[in-house]
């Protein structure tokens, strides 16, 4: 039996399968997470003094994670600890695992109390936000996030509008017409960007090995009967270029675009709406791997070896920030992890299951960039005045008359200068949309080594909360226990 | 070795010759690189990576009178200051309102004593400042709190410098490179020295550089690569003991506008005249153009360590708030470190190498560098091109007493 400690952050469907697993392996698990609800993105609910009847026709895989949290939440030896804001990583010297600096309580309370971890072995399981490409009218009232909209839908049982359309890449779009759908909504449309040709490359070759994917497979299959049912068209090839209205949405600018994602302008057509649903994938949340010194791969996600660790001794990552597979994906490699970080080997029975549903689910991964994957031509939409960083409210024009006007290669000269990126989202929303605006204004890229990416203060923290800790110098870091409670 | 050995040097966009090479293209390297492109000699710009992306994009953008004392980086800085409004005015006219604002601003520091046995340090300091020239003036806790309303009522003295300015250094760099290309500079990024050319005459004499971008000749090579400095040093075959001393600065969300002028606490003068290599931290607090307050300081010799460690934003974390109570609610959403470029006295380094003949140096200038930068420039042209230099340079010379157990022998 292994008398390790684990320290899994992130509750979502890979933290809670690493959780289980180095439990399972022997080995001691704390599992924190931001929210107040075990589930992570994907399993968002209702709090459970409000149940719904119908959770389970609102999530796939619901007997999964409810199994998980039963048994979890049941076990001594995990120490779950919810609304941990992880604000800071730091790295240790040599093989010792960094430590984590998490604030404790809501993050609007007034004085939330720290608390730091250190453990034997780290899993990162940190998950993804929605991306979503600027385009003029974006910043209206009733333009929505796909993953804002799902949430709304899931955790809140709101539907964003009456007449909402939903537009982007990615079989994202999918299951959110189809929440849309659930809370009441009529989805007037479901826009994918890419056209037929380039999805069907993407997802046909080696059709056999989705054969392994049955479960995928119906889960579309699912989404599919939803849209005939409710008559909800597909289209590809196309995109909302444009919002209008005064307070708030009221009409869309649809048109088809090239298949460099440029709009054909002769096609553009006008249709009334009270909401829109963007989503062009999503971005790995890649602070705390960052931060632990991870290596990254050329598609910037963290670079991991057949145990799911990663570069940096002790510290394994799993889920959506290795590749943006999937729930089933985020499982296997979550337990994997989670096994391997107790000390496990990766070639045990107890994981091979996982390891073979791995290869599987990943696969599903590079199929969705090849067939889904942003083009570069989609700047063309924009407009001298679309505002490209909300936060700060940095134009588009203002951005690119800032590159050109100081034609610098560095990308935190070209941040400073023009303030893109630099508000409360910390570049969250805008960074990679920046970092491609300005890669397309300069050839050869910026080449000061930055990333956006890069956020070192992981979540904000007032300056009373940093100073109280310096006041307590006794305060040293909660060593998880190594042995069994 | 002034003007007989420039060349009238053919230049255009792709010539690997020119009568000066400059090594950096930070603050002081865009400086000198304009300065010296004005004067009608052909320049050569080489950076390891991008402009404006390492010491100068790190820092607050300080012009600074109130923390120096009496002596030659006093006169430098008195010198500065009179330069900045005149070069700001004329890139703004040069570069047109497309270009970013350097946000230049004479918006007066505050230094503050929190402590019963800091006031009369603070009070003498300001003193010898008064008898150097310097605006200095001695106010009631009253009057600072009228300058700065938000101050914590216990301070126990305080003094108001009116010249002490600030500008946005990451496009004040920006700018000054821009203006040194169009006087015809040229400017070479992903070009990391590699090593010296010399004349095969005088061994001595560095006649180029080689670099990751191929090989750079000119008669006069300057190093102004700030807290690389020693390392570009080293590979050209010289020592150089600048070292870097890491700091940090804690970045706020936006808030309304509470803080108007650059707020020290009176400790800030300790930290940046100490050789002390251990963390230490004194508090530095102002707002931006934009919004957020940026709060520092913390200055430590760890080497070129990035991590980040939370030790240091907690203890400039808690001596903030002995200035401000009210930022105990303000959040931290961003934090930068750089590395500046220290020497063991303190004094940045302008001039010759008399060891290598059509060697030069810009740097160490620690803390400073922004403020110093034009200053830097006039001096190192005028020496360069045998002229009389503004002020006196001879307190920089790598030459001086004060660096001699630190040169070491060539390499």
């Amino acid at each position: 039996m292994s008398h390790r400690s684990v320290l899994v952050i992130g509750a979502g469907p890979a933290g809670l399968a690493a959780a289980r697993a180095a439990r399972a392996a022997g080995a001691s698990v704390t599992l924190l997470d931001s929210s107040d609800y075990l589930g992570g993105q994907y399993w968002r609910h209702l709090p459970a003094a409000r149940p719904a009847g119908n959770e389970k026709v609102l999530h796939h895989g619901w007997s999964t994670f409810s199994a998980l949290r039963r048994e979890l939440e049941a076990d001594a030896g995990c120490e779950i600890v919810l609304g941990a804001q992880v604000w800071a990583l730091e790295t240790a010297h040599g093989a010792e695992a960094p430590t984590v600096h998490a604030l404790i309580g809501p993050v609007d309370g007034i004085r939330r109390s720290g608390r730091s971890f250190t453990a034997d072995a780290l899993v990162l399981a940190t998950g993804a936000h929605d991306r979503t490409l600027p385009f003029p009218g974006w910043d209206l009232p009733g333009v929505f996030t796909a993953g804002a909209a799902q949430a709304f839908a899931k955790g809140e049982r709101v539907a964003v509008g009456s007449r909402v359309v939903v537009a982007g890449a990615g079989p994202f779009l999918l299951p959110v017409a189809a929440s849309l759908t659930q809370s009441g909504a009529r989805v007037l449309g479901v826009y994918e960007a890419n056209g037929i040709g380039r999805l069907l490359r993407g997802w046909l070759p080696r059709p056999w090995r989705l054969l392994g994917a049955s479960k995928k497979a119906g889960e579309a299959l699912g989404y599919l009967r939803n849209h005939l049912g409710n008559r909800i068209p597909y289209r590809t090839g196309q995109a909302v270029i444009a919002a209008h209205g005064t307070d708030r949405v009221e009409a869309v600018t649809i048109a088809k675009l090239d298949a460099e994602w440029r709009p054909i302008p002769s096609t553009a057509r006008r249709v009334s709406a009270d909401a829109v649903c963007v989503s062009h994938g999503f971005t790995p949340r890649l602070e705390l791997p960052i931060a632990a010194g991870c290596a990254l791969d050329a598609d910037r996600f963290v670079t991991v070896d057949g145990r799911q660790a990663t570069t940096t001794a002790s510290v394994y990552a799993a889920g959506e920030i290795t590749g943006i597979g999937g729930v089933d994906a985020a499982l296997a490699e979550g337990q994997i992890a989670g096994h391997c970080a107790a000390g496990g080997h990766q070639g045990d029975p107890v994981v091979k299951a996982a390891v073979a549903a791995r290869a599987t689910f990943t696969d599903f991964a590079s199929r969705i960039e090849a067939a889904h994957g942003i083009r570069p031509g989609w700047t063309a939409w924009l407009h001298e005045d679309t505002l490209v960083c909300r936060c700060e409210e940095v134009s588009y024009g203002r951005l690119c008359s800032a590159a050109s006007a100081t034609d610098s290669a560095s990308l935190r000269s070209q941040k400073l200068s023009s303030r893109a990126g630099l508000g409360i989202c910390q570049g969250r929303v805008c960074g990679r949309t920046v970092e491609q605006i300005l890669a397309a204004e300069r050839p050869g890229g910026m080449r000061d080594g930055a990333s956006t990416d890069r956020r070192p203060i992981v979540a904000p923290v007032r300056i009373g909360e940093l100073a109280a800790a310096a006041a307590d110098q006794t305060s040293s870091p909660t060593l998880i226990s190594t042995e069994r409670p | 070795m002034p003007l007989g050995t420039l060349r009238a040097t053919a230049h255009h966009a792709g010539a690997r010759s020119a009568d000066v090479i400059v090594i950096g293209a930070g603050i002081i390297g865009a400086a000198c690189a304009r300065s010296l492109a004005r004067s009608g000699l052909s320049v050569i710009v080489l950076e390891r990576s991008a402009a404006a992306s390492g010491t100068s994009a790190k820092g607050e953008g300080n012009l600074l009178v109130s923390d120096k004392g009496p002596g030659a980086e006093l006169r430098l800085a008195q010198y500065a200051g009179s330069l900045w409004p005149s070069v700001v005015a004329e890139l703004r006219t040069e570069l047109g309102p497309d270009f970013p604002s350097l946000e230049y601003e004479r918006k007066g520091g505050l230094v503050v004593a929190t402590t019963d046995a800091g006031a009369a340090p603070l009070l003498a300091f300001a003193a010898g400042q008064r008898a150097a020239g310097v605006d200095a003036l001695p106010v009631g806790i009253e009057e600072a709190l009228e300058l700065e309303p938000e101050l914590n009522p216990a301070a126990t003295a305080a003094v108001f410098y009116p010249d002490d300015a600030q500008v946005q250094p990451v496009a004040a760099t920006e700018a000054l490179l821009a203006s040194a290309r169009r006087s015809g500079a040229t400017v070479h990024i992903d070009a990391r020295v590699t090593g010296a050319i010399r004349s095969q005459l005088h061994p001595d004499t560095v006649t180029g550089v080689r670099t990751t971008a191929g090989e750079f000749h000119a008669p006069h090579v300057i190093v102004a690569a700030g807290p690389w400095s020693g390392e570009v040093a080293e590979a050209l075959g010289v020592s150089l003991p600048v070292r870097p001393r890491r700091g940090m600065v804690l970045v706020t969300t936006r808030m309304p506008h509470r803080i108007f002028h650059k707020v020290y606490d009176g400790d800030y003068f300790g930290a940046t005249q100490s050789s002390d290599a251990a963390l230490q931290t004194s508090s530095v607090v102002e707002s931006t153009a934009a919004g957020t307050v940026l709060i520092g300081s913390s200055r430590e010799q760890i080497g070129f360590d990035e991590r980040l460690r939370v030790e240091v934003l907690r203890g400039i974390a808690a001596k903030s708030l002995r200035l401000f109570p009210f930022l105990e609610n303000a959040s931290i959403m961003r934090t930068y470190g750089g590395f500046r470029p220290f020497m063991p006295d303190h004094l940045p380094v302008i001039g010759a190498d008399h060891r290598a003949p059509g060697l030069w140096h810009a740097s160490g200038h620690e803390g400073a560098g922004i403020g110093l930068s034009l200053a830097t420039a006039e001096i190192l042209a005028a020496q360069l091109l045998g002229t009389t230099p503004p002020t006196d340079a001879a307190p920089f010379s790598l030459a001086r007493a004060s660096l001699a157990p630190h040169l070491g022998s060539a390499a």
